[in-house]
């Protein structure tokens, strides 16, 4: 069966973008195998610490704690953009493998299908 | 070969919608075929029977529900995106209470599992407007 590959793009509370996103990796991780890349200004889905009530939007954040127990292959993130948006990978909210260009593209590569958020 | 189609952007506020529907017709005089066209996000707007465009513009939700009856190619709308977004059909209208449907002909309405089985069973996924 194809697997599938999420890529997260957008940052968390600007646009629902996110949100659907994490809802479309939890519903795939139920039916096949996915992993998850994180570039960009996605990164910041992962920040720990994230609080909504002043926003009035929904702290889908605590949603990521899910991906072990649904069976989430690999989640990853782009190296490059995680040293550019000065993050650290202790700053989010799950264990997540930081790749490098290199390692980016063989995990787009073992992947029959990609996703994009 | 066979293609998921994806759109993620609204008709109008983003050109995403209809370079879908380019797309899509293309893939077709190209001797290819289409599993399913899925409507996630902002996409979901194009499903709503209500939008009333100028005249001197694309009517961008008729000619998608030309392309999916014309063609027999299933156009899913999510649920979750549609009802976030005032898009109902007859049994969402009834069951949350609300004044009428609005679901335009060709569309159904459906779970995000329309899309993972779309991208699994495609040869090639492809997502417009992210």
């Amino acid at each position: 069966m194809s697997s599938i590959l999420y890529v997260f793009s957008q940052p968390p509370h600007g646009s629902i973008n996110a949100q659907e996103g994490l809802d479309a990796l939890l519903m795939g991780s139920a039916f096949t195998t996915c992993s998850v890349l994180f570039v960009g200004q996605g990164l910041m889905q992962l920040i720990e610490g994230q609080s909504t009530d002043e926003l009035g939007t929904k702290n889908f954040s605590l949603g990521f704690g899910a991906l072990k127990d649904y069976g989430v292959n690999r989640i990853a993130c782009s190296k490059p953009d995680l040293v550019a948006s000065g993050l650290n990978s202790d700053d989010f909210v799950i264990d997540v493998e930081p790749l490098d260009a290199a390692g980016m593209q063989l995990l787009i590569r073992d992947h029959d299908k990609v996703l994009n958020f | 070969m066979n293609f998921a189609i994806v759109v993620h952007g609204a008709p109008y506020s983003s050109e995403a919608c209809l370079s879908a529907l380019n797309f899509a017709k293309a893939v077709l005089a190209s001797g290819h075929s289409i599993n399913r066209v899925f409507f996630y996000h902002d996409g979901a707007y194009t499903a709503n029977n209500l939008i009333a465009p100028p005249q001197d513009e694309t009517p961008v939700g008729e000619q998608w529900q030309a392309f999916g009856i014309g063609n027999n190619i299933e156009l899913i709308a999510c649920i979750a995106s549609c009802l976030r977004r005032g898009i109902l059909d007859e049994t969402e209208a009834d069951r949350y209470e609300k004044s009428g449907s609005n679901i335009a002909p060709g569309f159904t309405i459906s779970g995000l599992g329309q899309l993972i089985d779309a991208s699994i069973n495609a040869d090639r996924v492809v997502t417009f407007g992210v």
